[in-house]
């Protein structure tokens, strides 16, 4: 029996039971299509309706959405949603397409929009039908977030939207957004409202999604153009004016700090990239047994030895961090070690990358149209797609500032 | 075996902790440890033992030698977090006090299993205080390196490097003989034993080579077996020193940031200036690693026995890394203050400078790890 098992309540043994015997039966297996590495590299179409279908069982088995209230499409239960991403990700599942649905619209739908909204938006969000995307980057607002340029103007009973949004990850598939746009010039966060609002049915009807490319080759981000976009006021979340307050809803859950687990699957390796163990520093000591620098094996050679277990000790203390965040006398700042988790989870990712491109050496130039490159090349592609999440949900710099001012209590800096 | 997901930090363990902190805060404020132990500024000054022996009795009174003390040898039999909760309170107070060498001793004599182990047991259970004494003179941590040879029962030779030497009552010494290494407790007032004490850069502790000349000494481990008890007991001595890095480390970030809340340069606090305010979170994650990679290994000791080592190790790693950190960006951050006698930042900064290498530094721990891990290097 496993720690975390040792801990359940009757009920969450039982649906611990029930995630088990499902997965056991229900695993999806190899897929027939090319998986990318995360639910934001998503191009292909055929992918995506793969990882819909698997979205859509695993929701119908009660692994989605179960600690969400049962009108709104969930299992009303209390703290199981972390034993079904326990068990999802301890049978390898593939992970959800909706990430940016179940990660970051849907607490902030739960927390902030009327009864009939939430009852008619989370069913289909939960179960993966609808792909959601967030509207928050501008061209002139990346981390000074609140300098929202898009605008939305009260006409009657409804609002037209005008306006840019940018480095808007899965707009391509997106059939809703959680939008951030600015309801009032005057103050720069009391001017600030917060909607949801349909993409797809409404494109060419005042909506435009254009691809950006990455600078990794990939597809999966774009900027969306409002022009005179209607929506009914139903679809605003809280008051008008507080789309700031609404937003940090999103955010806190974004950076892992929120009220809800956000349900989380994955684990799954494609075939031709077996044991190549993204993202993890302990699968770096096999690359290294593997791989030549300057002419000798890579686990030889002292610097690298060292860096490895540099990052395995990080990596350690970071699933310890998380570990003493659930023992209150062990905290004396409740904010202090949720506010690190993106901070230190993006930067050791982004490490653990760079530092698998040393070990490989000469082979570190091979690239994913490669037979050649180790691994299929997806250890240079993880360290290039590392920059994503460093910049994205706030850079790294600005959760430094928060870090200092909130917990820290050191003065706000400009 | 598994973990307790608390770390094994219950009622008891948590009402200790905070008695502890209610302690340090009462009876060691910063101001008070300063004028203690950093009166005379001379580089030259001779080499001084200062401690206030009146607060070791009080806490061997409030039984925190015992904590760790098995109950069949009359202790309170508390888990290894306990030891670990207050070195990191001591840490955060630089307690100048034998307290970690006799936890370190504990642990060792913990680990002997003998009936000559457990009466010194005892004894440390009522106040008796007591250090390692386990290094040669090349600063080796092997637990099998040791310059003292036990001829017919006696010690001879020297040892090395050994912490509190001044102020304990018992030495726990390691020594070979031809059938190997073993352990052996000896009076500091007996025959034959000179404490020539070293000169260090802390002012919280006392260091000494001790040189023993045919003395006499109980045997609490037999030749042979003294190596490996050392061996069993490593992971409680890194934890604890660990912790007392944690304690420290949190003590500077705090008044670090407090000073760079207060302190004006170009019209704003030094905490406005992103570039300070980054350096001092980035001191935060690391101490808040470290204290997460401590209580893990601390509680792995008695959970999951297996682990400990590789857990230890890691804590060790980790620590040694943020007390020179820590310590180096508060020196820096106060500025032309910090680098002077007077403010109190230089107590913790030297005994960060003397915990990083107990037992092992970074690189030594990282290199162990990797040994273990990955295969020894071809």
């Amino acid at each position: 029996m496993s720690d975390a098992e040792k801990q359940d309540t009757p009920e969450q043994a039982e649906f611990r039971t029930h995630c088990q015997q499902w997965l056991a039966e229900n695993h999806p297996g190899q897929p027939s299509v090319h998986i990318p590495q995360g639910a934001l590299e998503l191009s292909d179409p055929a992918a995506l309706q793969w990882l819909k279908t698997w979205q859509q069982s695993a929701y119908d088995a009660g692994l989605i959405g179960t600690d969400y209230s049962k009108e709104t499409g969930g299992r009303g239960l209390t703290g199981c949603q972390a034993i079904a991403n326990q068990e999802m990700q301890k049978a390898k599942t593939p992970f959800f397409p909706n990430i940016i649905g179940l990660g970051m619209a849907a607490p902030t739908v739960y927390f902030h929009a009327q009864e009939a909204v939430k009852q008619e938006l989370l069913p289909k969000l939960l179960s993966g039908e609808h792909i959601w995307c967030q509207g928050f980057s501008e061209p002139g607002a990346g981390s000074d977030l609140a300098n929202q340029q898009t605008f939305a103007e009260k006409k009657g009973d409804t609002w037209v939207i005008n306006g840019h949004k940018v480095w808007t990850s899965l707009a391509h598939f997106a059939d809703w957004m959680i939008l951030l746009c600015r309801t009032s010039k005057d103050d720069k966060y009391n001017g600030l409202s917060y909607f949801v609002v349909p993409i797809q049915s409404m494109i060419g009807k005042g909506v435009t999604v254009n691809p950006l490319i990455k600078l990794t080759g990939e597809t999966g981000f774009n900027e969306v153009i409002f022009e005179d976009l209607v929506v009914e006021d139903k679809y605003r979340l809280d008051e008008v004016g507080a789309g700031w307050k609404v937003a940090m809803t999103t955010l806190a859950h974004e950076r892992g700090a929120g009220l809800l687990t956000t349900p989380a699957a994955g684990g799954m390796v494609m075939e031709k990239e077996k044991g190549a163990g993204i993202g993890n520093a302990m699968s770096l000591i096999d690359l290294a047994k593997q791989s030549f620098r300057n002419g000798k094996t890579a686990a030889d050679d002292g610097a690298i030895r060292d860096s490895i277990m540099e990052l395995m000790i990080r990596q350690e203390g970071f699933r310890q961090n998380q570990r003493r965040i659930g023992v209150k006398e062990l905290n004396d700042h409740p904010m202090r070690l949720p506010l690190q988790f993106k901070l230190v989870a993006t930067e050791m990712s982004q490490d653990i990358a760079q530092l698998a491109y040393e070990i490989e050496g000469a082979s570190s130039t091979l690239y994913v149209n490669d037979e050649k490159a180790v691994a299929g090349g997806q250890w240079q592609l993880a360290y290039m797609n590392s920059f994503g999440v460093t910049i994205a949900a706030g850079a790294n710099e600005v959760q430094r500032n928060i870090l200092g001012e909130r917990v820290l209590n050191m003065p706000k800096s400009k | 075996m598994t973990q307790p997901k608390n770390f094994g930090f219950g009622e008891d363990e948590t009402m200790l902790r905070d008695s502890a902190r209610k302690f340090f805060a009462d009876n060691c404020s910063a101001d008070k440890i300063h004028s203690q132990v950093a009166h005379n500024y001379d580089i030259y000054r001779d080499i001084e033992s200062i401690w206030d022996k009146n607060l070791w009795s009080q806490i061997c009174e409030l039984g925190w030698t015992a904590a760790c003390v098995p109950e069949e040898a009359g202790g309170i039999g508390m888990p290894v977090v306990a030891a670990v909760a207050l070195a990191e309170e001591a840490g955060k107070a630089a307690f100048p006090s034998p307290l970690i060498s006799t936890f370190n001793a504990t642990f060792a004599l913990r680990a002997c299993k003998s009936d000559a182990a457990t009466k010194v047991l005892g004894d440390i259970a009522t106040g008796t205080s007591a250090t390692l004494a386990m290094t040669n003179q090349k600063g080796s941590w092997e637990a099998q390196d040791t310059d003292v040879t036990v001829t017919d029962g006696k010690l001879s030779g020297t040892a090395w490097f050994v912490q509190d030497a001044k102020k304990v009552e018992r030495f726990v010494v390691s020594a070979s003989t031809d059938k190997g290494v073993g352990l052996y407790v000896v009076d500091p007032s007996a025959a034959g034993v000179q404490i020539i004490a070293d000169g260090i850069i802390d002012l919280t502790r006392d260091q000494a080579h001790i040189v023993f000349n045919n003395v006499e000494a109980i045997e609490v481990a037999a030749p042979g077996t003294g190596d490996k008890a050392l061996a069993e007991a490593l992971p409680a001595i890194l934890c604890i020193i660990s912790a007392d890095i944690v304690g420290s480390g949190e003590w500077l970030l705090q008044t670090t940031t407090d000073y760079a809340t207060v302190r004006v340069q170009f019209d704003h606090p030094l905490g406005f200036f992103q570039a300070v305010k980054h350096p001092l979170v980035n001191v935060m994650l690391a101490v808040d690693q470290t204290k997460s990679l401590v209580y893990n290994a601390a509680c792995a000791i008695d959970n999951e026995p297996e682990q400990a080592e590789r857990l230890a190790r890691m804590a060790k790693s980790s620590a040694s890394d943020m007390a020179v950190f820590s310590s180096s960006r508060s020196v820096q951050f106060h500025g032309g203050i910090g680098f002077t006698w007077e403010c109190f930042i230089h107590i913790f900064f030297k005994r960060q400078m003397h915990n990083h290498v107990l037992y092992g530094d970074a690189k030594y721990q990282r290199a162990k790890l990797a040994d273990m891990l990955m295969g020894k290097a071809a």
